[in-house]
């Protein structure tokens, strides 16, 4: 497993955290002690995910020439 | 005599040796922080209502902390890729940003491990609970900047029991017991320093060889090209799985 490999397992991950993040702060918004800065930290947190999506397209398309192994 | 397979993969393995040490050495290691990770979770579910500290650590510095490693692994991927398309001076950029990251990584973290080294519980003969950051201590007085509890259980959720910070002056003749925010506090602070710590000094391994590749190892890319690539690649091979324990180590200790 190359370091391409490894990288998008990171990408993967990464993205997961920041969809989870959002997910967990958008509860907290919504719940009974729900606070502005949840929602601010839930918007950014759906954003910094978008990003990292766009990322991982990228960097695929530039390593296009190397392998997985 | 030439070591074999240091560029060309081993024909029963399908990769070059060094990949597959630091595979292996990867697998161990995953074990290790497995282990960790098993030992905080088991103890968290069973802990107590109201006894596992909550709101303890700054989010916008994990967060920060977070978004620094990840620019870190951007990075070295970056560093491979420049070597791969023979580019030794963007190389060299990459490989310095990575070290530069890295060490932004650690002073924050020296700077969290500093506000909880300085973060005092002072409990009172007469019963009262005093909780604050040091301001001056001496034989005779300690100085919190801090507030008065009702209860040890009133410190595990500070954005529930919200109170104003001033300042406290308590004669060392009252106090019964100074304990401040290290290991020994409780199993949270004791579970915390010794995951980012075992953690921290992953980071401060990684950018020993960061430096090294970036330094006087980097003389092998006049002589072998394709071995130093291979050296920059399962450098950042172990950077990545650093990286990942990180991923799972913010949400853990910082957002649970």
């Amino acid at each position: 497993m190359s370091l391409k490999a490894v990288h998008l397992v990171f990408v993967t991950a990464l993205s997961a955290l920041c969809f989870g993040t959002a997910v967990w702060k958008f509860r907290d918004y919504f719940g009974p002690h729900g606070v502005p800065g949840d929602l601010g930290f839930a918007v950014v947190s759906v954003l910094c995910g978008g990003l990292v999506l766009i990322y991982g397209r990228y960097f695929l398309k530039k390593l296009k020439s190397i392998g997985y192994l | 005599m030439d070591i074999p397979y240091t560029v060309q993969p081993r024909p029963d393995t399908g990769v070059y040796n060094a990949k597959v040490g630091m595979w292996l050495f990867l697998a161990s290691e995953v074990m290790l922080f497995g282990g960790l990770f098993s030992a905080y979770i088991l103890l968290r579910v069973s802990a107590p209502p109201d006894t596992w500290p909550q709101g303890w650590l700054s989010v916008p510095l994990g967060t920060l902390n977070t978004l620094i490693l990840a620019l870190s692994a951007i990075t070295t991927l970056m560093a491979w890729a420049a070597c791969k398309a023979r580019m030794f001076d963007r190389y060299k950029v990459y490989q310095g940003v990575t070290l530069l990251l890295a060490l932004v990584f650690l002073s924050i973290k020296a700077y969290e491990y500093r506000d909880k080294l300085t973060h005092y519980t002072v409990t009172l003969k007469d019963g009262r609970i005093a909780d604050g950051h040091l301001v001056s201590r001496d034989d005779t007085t300690v100085v919190l900047d801090g507030q008065f509890v009702e209860s040890r259980a009133h410190l595990m959720n500070p954005k529930r029991h919200p109170a104003k910070h001033e300042e406290i002056r308590i004669s060392m003749d009252e106090v019964k017991r100074l304990q401040n925010y290290g290991p020994a506090y409780n199993t949270f602070t004791a579970l915390y320093f010794t995951m980012s710590g075992l953690h921290a000094l992953h980071i401060l391994g990684g950018m020993l060889v960061f430096a090294y590749l970036w330094g006087p190892g980097s003389r092998m890319w006049k002589t072998d090209p394709a071995r130093f690539t291979n050296r920059v690649e399962i450098a950042g091979l172990f950077w990545h799985f650093v990286d990942l324990v990180w991923i799972f180590l913010f949400p853990v200790l910082y957002l649970t």
